[in-house]
């Protein structure tokens, strides 16, 4: 989309589709818990390695922040990370507001009160015992009129704006459909309905449509805007796009058992599980394909673009992820490697290396146009990046290897010990990577906050390239 | 359709997600509503209380303050919906697993394989599977080690496991004492003692020989 041809259409003007105020908002509280986040994963990797310096206090005890830093980073970072750039991109695609700036308003602080009542009431012991759903109960209807709310401000645009429709808001709409409906169903039946090996079915669904339905759409919803905007070019392909799209809509919801393999989950649910998953990479390999070719001669700005760094870096580590899953996923596999640290690797480099990275790229490009000022500090720019990059990446294979150390430990019927001390070395180094991706976001922060307290610019900024367009 | 908003909100959003609902979870919901769920006094038996009484035993102060004068099954299922909160909310399904595979040896180190019929009782909703194993499955746990030991375990794990990266848990007692637990304490104990009590051969021990020392010499 080119902003020239965009000036000479009777468009209407950014100021009035877009309030940036709320964005900026959603993005400093999204930041805000990622730092809370991350100082839980630092205390249960502290305790791992036996250097926890606080014992005794029950409101600081790491199996209760454990479960603060799942939820704080898909509620609190993803979620308002996610709300302010939808703020962004879907009134600019639709050329039309959302529907009432007041309800906007009201969702933030009420989804500001759930995420920190969840995080209260896990703090006080109330967690509810379903994995990335530990909201306390009496909290989960609130989070799904929240959801509800959300489909109510933001669908009217889409529904209202005429003719053929971006690949953009295809993922928007069916994710407004998608999670509140997935909510939904993990929150209330595994613990109202249906108990034990039926309800662990739903459970893992749930695990699985959360990253898929809620988180992914969003994802590439986003990249498929902000990639072309930034790369000044069209996608490549519009028919691969919708591959991607109609292949993530039904091979996703398919695949939440996988989760559980080898439980007593009827085995041929296990195997449909299975096959869904493998069926899903190549759905991946062509949207990853696809913003290849977009970039195809462009790449140097990969070098000089940061947030465009960003992203493409998380597709790279998308790639990885979904093809370790297509092997992670498979039987063989599941005997040694399931139960381990394995698992904690893929999901961080799921959930930090890609989802996370996207959304700090595009926090990396619209905070400065928010704020009318260029980055106090291109160094810290750049230290953001690669401490992030790189920290979740040794993260990613360092736990991965520990993971097969444990599952043969395991296997090979060793003292459980054996296992525990051995794992050791690998839960020091993950330690020393989570350091640097907690600094990479301490930099950002401070990055942010000198930006914001120096002097505005004239012009739009442009002359920093973390932000040149 | 593939391109219309009436086909990505009706087929994709909504009809994708009912095909994979119904497939996925009201197919096993069926299958298994011949299994009726047993409420929490439905699941006390004789061995877990022959545990409880050792705890009444052992702890009898804590025991008559907290619990009652002498074990009953409705004490004893107030003790396990308490001891499975906590398990809950201290997050300990999140370091231990409650389900033994079919493979990787794992019947040798702890017992019979999992069965659908363990799962269906109110204790597991939702149920505690399990993703990931710092410590060892808990699911075969009952009878394994003895009250006391448990109760030094929580208080300090490094007392009995010199390595253990399990966090301490002394706000389980009172006084910060181990020989006097509190009613968390207590209840979490029926809890972890309850945990495979329902198993025909119980306690399971692990019967495997540890290996060998091989010396390998250079060729
Ligand atoms: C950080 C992960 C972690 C958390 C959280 C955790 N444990 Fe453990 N647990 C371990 C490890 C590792 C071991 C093995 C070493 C040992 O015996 O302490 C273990 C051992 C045990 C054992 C002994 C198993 C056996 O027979 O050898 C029991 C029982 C137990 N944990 C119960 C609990 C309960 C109950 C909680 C929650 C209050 C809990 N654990 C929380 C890691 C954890």
């Amino acid at each position: 989309m080119n902003s020239a041809t965009l000036e000479n259409l009777d468009a209407p003007k950014h100021k009035d589709l877009v309030n940036e105020k709320i964005v900026l908002w959603y993005f400093l509280a999204a930041l805000t818990y990622m730092f809370i986040s991350m100082l839980g994963g630092i205390l249960m990797a502290m305790q791992l390695v036996h250097h926890n310096p606080i014992r005794g206090i029950e409101w600081l005890s790491p199996g209760r922040w454990r479960m603060i830093h799942t939820n704080a980073i898909a509620y609190g970072f993803l979620a308002n990370a996610f709300l302010g750039a939808i703020h962004w991109a879907i009134p600019r695609l639709t050329f039309r507001p959302v529907l009432s700036v007041f309800l906007s308003w009201a969702i933030f602080f009420a989804w500001q009160a759930i995420v920190l009542s969840t995080a209260v009431g896990i703090i006080i012991g109330q967690a509810q015992g379903l994995e990335w759903g530990e909201t306390p109960v009496w909290i989960d209807p609130v989070a799904l009129v929240g959801l509800l709310l959300l489909m109510v401000n933001f669908m009217p645009p889409i529904l209202r704006a005429k003719g053929p429709q971006y690949v953009t808001l295809w993922y928007f709409m069916a994710m407004f459909v998608w999670t509140p409906l997935t909510y939904a169903m993990g929150n209330f039946i595994p613990q109202y309905i249906a108990p034990g090996t039926s309800g662990g079915a739903i459970a893992g669904l749930f695990i699985h449509d959360l990253v898929g339905l809620f988180v992914t759409p969003l994802g590439w919803g986003l990249m498929y805007y902000f990639v072309p905007i930034i790369l000044k070019k069209p996608i490549w392909s519009h028919g691969l796009s919708l591959v991607g799209f109609w292949g993530l809509a039904f091979f996703y919801p398919l695949q939440g058992i996988h989760h559980f393999l080898y439980t007593p989950i009827p085995m041929f649910l296990q195997y449909g599980a299975v096959i869904a998953t493998v069926a899903i990479e190549f759905v991946v390999a062509t949207v990853v394909i696809n913003f290849f070719v977009t970039l195809w001669g462009s790449g140097r700005m990969i070098v000089q673009n940061v947030p465009l760094r960003f992203f493409y870096t998380g597709m790279v580590y998308y790639f990885i992820t979904c093809f370790q899953c297509a092997m992670q996923v498979t039987l063989t596999f599941q005997e040694l490697i399931h139960f381990s640290d394995w698992v904690v690797g893929h999901a961080h480099l799921v959930m930090f290396g890609v989802f996370s990275q996207w959304l700090l790229g595009m926090m990396t490009y619209l905070i400065p146009r928010i704020v009318k000022r260029d980055w106090y500090s291109q160094t810290l720019v750049e230290w953001h990046f690669w401490l992030s990059a790189v920290g979740v990446f040794v993260m990613f294979l360092d736990l991965g290897l520990a993971g097969v150390f444990q599952g043969y430990w395991w296997a090979s019927l060793q003292s459980w010990d054996v296992s525990v001390d051995g794992s050791y070395p690998f839960w020091m180094i993950r330690l020393v990577a989570g350091l640097a991706m907690f600094g990479g976001q301490c930099c950002f922060v401070y990055n942010i906050y000198r930006t914001m307290s120096g002097p505005q610019t004239e012009t739009a900024p442009s002359g920093n390239l973390a932000t040149a367009s | 359709m593939f391109e219309s908003k009436a086909g990505i909100l009706l087929v994709g959003g909504l009809g994708f997600f009912v095909f994979a609902f119904v497939s996925n979870a009201v197919v096993p919901i069926l299958m298994y509503q011949h299994m009726p769920e047993q409420t929490a006094e439905q699941v006390v038996n004789a061995n877990l209380m022959y545990q409880v009484e050792d705890l009444q035993r052992r702890y009898p102060e804590p025991f008559k303050k907290y619990v009652g004068e002498k074990p009953t099954t409705e004490n004893v299922a107030a003790m396990l919906r308490h001891g499975r909160d906590i398990y809950v909310g201290e997050g300990c399904w999140h370091c231990h697993s409650q389900y033994i595979r079919p493979v990787s040896n794992e019947s040798k180190r702890w017992g019979p394989v999992a069965r659908s019929v363990e799962y269906q009782n109110e204790l597991q909703r939702p149920v505690m599977f399990g993703t990931r194993r710092v410590g060892p499955d808990l699911s075969r746990e009952s009878g394994r080690r003895s009250n006391d030991w448990h109760a030094v375990h929580f208080h300090h794990p490094k007392t009995v496991s010199p390595n253990s990266p399990m966090p301490a848990y002394p706000w389980f007692f009172d006084n910060d004492n181990p020989s006097e637990p509190n009613r968390r304490g207590l209840a979490l104990m029926t809890y972890i003692q309850w945990l495979g009590s329902w198993l025909e051969v119980s306690p399971t021990y692990e019967n495997y020989q540890p290996l060998p020392d091989v010396e390998v010499k250079a060729p």
